[in-house]
């Protein structure tokens, strides 16, 4: 059988390329001013600074994601600990005023707490880590909000809020953090070893052990560092409202987070992983749902298409459901 | 376990209380025997609550809207149900995309329906609704036949054996003849119908629907289910035990409630410590009851 078109080839990420041009396609042809960008206030503007912008968190968990799911397991903690990351945030900012380095320590230093935490939970008491992160996801919710006491907390630290509303060469801060954050991980994964062994943990854990790789250590890492990336995310996410809201932030993030994963090109079961992918599977994300505000449609509708793309785009991926077509074909 | 929470009881053994717990978790009850199918398979089903939420909306709109009898409306979204059930088992069946992201895309899709159906709460006056929802028992009856049922199929049916052997290993089981997609399709249409029978249960419970009913339950079910023994990976866990865990489930939170000191986000806090502990005493009994086997 000759081989057809097959992007795979190019990378796992190309399906999610693929479906982001498609996307940015469909909104060149029917929204005229969607790639428009002007330059306001010394900054840009326009639809697609809006999609990279907005989407800087999804991204950010995304990347964290990425390792979780390369070694098999999930975290459906982060967007508590994002809520939880913005509350201390506000709380410190608003009741003492100590400078901003203080301040990230802190919020950085309990993100990587909490992911530490549930990697204890799945590495150490080897608990199923949808179980485990769980168990924070849920109490998460309530520690955000008992830190912020319910209230919703805003607060006007410039130097704070530079992190999700400040502007750098012209471009949100937040996209220059995404890719800071990028380029660390991927220095991170690719130039140590820990890259390979992230995905020879996710492949075959016992044959790692095997090996002598310390599965343990590994997960250890790769909650803690997924932990770190949604503090990050909390703390843009946060700081771009300029207000803490213990209840909605990062609400339903994890499950976005989990999807650009999967459209970027990593299996759910674990082994390779695709950072690139992760960014251009939020991306997809945040694009479908930006085109659809865009075209007016109510929110509601949002849902629906992004289960019918995940769909798609899984399907696509699936070599069984290529077979089909391939088959057909012949058939024919 | 069921030992340990009645231990915290102290003026809470009343039949009364008693009625109350299966009936305010009657929904999540139905609902958790058909996860308890998928989860025992190795599967896992994230579309329940949305189906919940989905259904209970179409019932209330089918009825105030297109003034449908209860019975066409109920009967209709049973049928809706048990077919984006069937779709997400086939796509997992046949297609062999992983349970998490199909089930995952069937709650958007479900939560979106619903949402787009109408996005504030309808509420159903009728008078059949009045008179079952005045029926005390008939919620917490429907609950208890529904586990029955389940228990039935999970250990006289051949499905319900087959659901065990693909949990146990699915190689094994195709490699004895078991028909494993055909078997996985049903678990899914299984639960697709349990959970829309749920969101039946729902509209009645609150005498009207609601878009966003329901949110987060598909994970109280997980945890029910996992309480209960059932091991997420398959093949191992009992009906009985989920009925265990949902009932567990309830009164953490009616222990809460009567409390009355903690404030809401206090329950979250503390719903997610006891998760910890049950699910650390499971492992030690798990743990205990290995070292046990080998000796």
């Amino acid at each position: 059988m000759r081989a057809r078109f097959d992007p795979s080839r190019l990378g796992r990420w190309s399906w999610a390329l693929i479906s982001l041009v498609l996307i940015l396609l469909f909104d060149l042809i029917f929204t005229p001013k969607f790639f428009s960008v002007e330059l306001r206030d010394g900054h840009y503007f326009g639809s697609l600074i809006d999609i990279l912008n907005r989407g800087a968190p999804v991204m950010l968990i995304a990347l964290g994601m990425t390792l979780v799911i390369a070694t098999g397991g999930v975290d459906l903690s982060v967007g508590a600990t994002m809520a939880i990351v913005g509350s201390i945030a506000a709380q410190v900012v608003t009741k003492s005023h100590p400078s901003v380095v203080v301040v990230l320590l802190v919020c950085l230093g309990i993100a990587l707490l909490l992911g530490t935490w549930n990697g204890i939970l799945v590495a150490v008491f080897k608990i199923q880590p949808i179980v485990a992160t769980l168990i924070l996801m849920v109490s998460g919710r309530g520690i955000a909000q008992l830190i912020t006491d319910g209230q919703i907390i805003s607060f006007g630290d410039k130097a704070l809020s530079f992190i999700g509303s400040g502007y750098l060469f012209r471009v949100p801060f937040s996209i220059t953090l995404v890719l800071v954050m990028l380029g660390l991980t991927a220095l991170l994964t690719r130039r140590t070893a820990i890259g390979l062994f992230i995905e020879s943990v996710g492949d075959n854990a016992t044959a790692s052990r095997y090996a002598g790789i310390d599965v343990r250590t590994v997960q250890l890492f790769v909650y803690a560092f997924c932990g770190f990336c949604a503090g990050v995310a909390g703390l843009v996410a946060t700081t771009n409202m300029r207000a803490a809201d213990a209840n909605n932030t990062g609400l339903n993030l994890e499950l976005d987070a989990i999807l650009a994963v999967v459209i970027g090109g990593t299996l759910l079961t674990g082994g390779r992983f695709q950072l690139v992918g992760s960014i251009l599977g939020a991306l997809v994300i945040q694009a479908l749902t930006t085109t659809i505000l865009t075209k007016g449609v109510p929110i509601e509708y949002t849902l629906v298409v992004k289960a019918l793309t995940v769909l798609a785009v899984c399907l696509l991926q699936s070599a069984k459901f290529r077979g089909k077509f391939r088959f057909k074909a012949r058939v024919a | 376990m069921i030992l340990a929470a009645s231990l915290k009881f102290k003026g809470f053994f009343s039949p009364d209380v008693f009625i109350n717990l299966l009936r305010d978790n009657a929904f999540l009850g139905v609902a958790t025997v058909g996860m308890t199918f998928v989860i025992l398979t190795g599967g896992i089903d994230l579309s329940v609550g949305g189906m919940i939420g989905f259904t209970s909306i179409l019932i209330a709109s089918l009825m105030t809207k297109h003034h449908l009898h209860p019975v066409v409306a109920i009967g209709i979204a049973l049928a809706i149900g048990s077919g984006l059930g069937t779709s997400m088992g086939y796509v997992i069946s046949v297609f062999e995309l992983p349970p998490f992201l199909v089930t995952l895309a069937g709650m958007f899709l479900t939560r979106g329906l619903a949402l787009i159906i109408s996005p504030e709460t309808l509420s159903i006056d009728h008078p059949w609704y009045e008179k079952i929802s005045g029926i005390k028992l008939a919620l917490p009856s429907v609950f208890l036949i529904v586990i029955a049922i389940g228990l039935y199929i999970a250990h006289f049916r051949p499905f319900g054996r087959a659901v065990y052997a693909i949990g146990g290993s699915e190689n094994s089981a195709s490699l004895m003849g078991l028909q494993v997609g055909r078997t996985k399709l049903r678990v899914y249409a299984l639960s697709g119908f349990c959970s829309a029978l749920a969101g039946v249960l729902y509209t009645f419970y609150m005498s009207s629907g609601d878009a966003n009913a329901a949110r987060g339950l598909e994970l109280d079910a997980i945890a029910a289910v996992v309480i209960g023994g059932t091991l997420l990976s398959g093949g191992v866990g009992t009906l009985v035990g989920t009925l265990f865990g949902v009932l567990i489930l309830g009164v953490i939170q009616t222990a809460i409630t009567f409390q009355g000191t903690l404030s809401s986000w206090w329950t979250k806090i503390v719903i997610g410590f006891l998760l910890l502990v049950f699910i650390l005493l499971q492992k030690a009994f798990l743990l205990r009851s290995r070292r046990d086997h080998r000796a």
